[in-house]
């Protein structure tokens, strides 16, 4: 029962997400969503990465987008979407029922009991690859934020524009 | 009749992945776009724990998740500096307008 008031509050606050139409509020419900996605992981058995998502998904992702909506400004006039409201829901719908056809099978395998090594060891150890990739992803996404943002970027861009 | 818990948690899988997909279909906000995106990659990274959880190794899909997170952030951060840059050079967040870069 906790289980499944805990499912429809995620896919709620998703929605309320995408239809709110204050970019702010939008921020707010993303926020709220990545929380619930956190505890349906620490109920899967995950508990250290839904700490981490709790604080980097819930946390550190809405202070940058509260941030960035400061500075964009909160401009939401009602802009027509390149695809039909109802032909972009059906397509999403039509690949929910497709995903959900795919899952299906999965989820009637019997989960064998395996005996593993705790998250560290085989983050660290297994999956080493995985944390150099995660390294260079930082420092790509530094370099990138800095060619952006940085002192001259937007200066050198006003100049060439005028 | 009760649903397992993999059961409801896939229900979330496919419905954030949904969800997010409608979400970037439908908007033409440069941020809202960034949210439909964070919406979807949630969905994914709740399938890596989910598959984990199914197959007995909790761990690993844990380990897939946390890369998952971060490369998610990171492309979050880049798409809103973007945004940010966006408004401050075209004075407006519509993708549409972004249509005047073609030469």
């Amino acid at each position: 029962m906790f289980d499944l008031l805990i499912v429809a509050a995620t896919l709620v606050c998703a929605l309320q997400a995408i239809r709110s139409p204050r970019l702010l509020m939008s921020a707010l419900w993303l926020a709220s969503a990545s929380a619930l996605t956190a505890l349906l992981m620490y109920l899967l058995g995950a508990p250290e990465v839904a700490v981490i998502e709790l604080s980097v998904g819930a946390g550190l992702v809405t202070v940058l987008f509260v941030f960035a909506i400061n500075i964009a400004g909160e401009e939401l006039p009602d802009l027509r979407a390149l695809v039909p409201k109802p032909l972009a829901w059906l397509v999403a719908i039509g690949a929910m029922a497709l995903g959900a056809w795919m899952a299906m099978p999965g989820l009637r395998t019997p989960a064998p009991a395996l005996q593993q090594p705790p998250f560290a060891v085989v983050l660290w150890e297994q999956r080493t690859v995985d944390v150099l990739l995660q390294v260079v992803l930082i420092i790509g996404g530094v370099l990138g934020v800095l060619g952006l943002l940085g002192p001259g970027g937007a200066q050198a861009g006003k100049e060439k524009r005028s | 009749m009760t649903l397992s818990l993999p059961a409801l948690v896939a229900v979330a899988v496919v419905g954030l992945l949904g969800i997010g997909l409608a979400g970037l279909l439908v908007t033409r906000n440069l941020i809202k776009v960034v949210v439909g995106m964070q919406v979807m990659v949630k969905g994914g990274m709740l399938a890596m724990v989910l598959a984990g959880h199914l197959c007995g190794q909790v761990q690993t899909g844990a380990a897939l998740a946390l890369t998952v997170i971060v490369a998610d952030t990171i492309v979050s951060v880049v798409a809103l500096a973007f945004a940010v840059q966006v408004r401050r050079r075209f004075g407006t967040l519509d993708l549409q307008a972004l249509s005047t870069l073609r030469r």
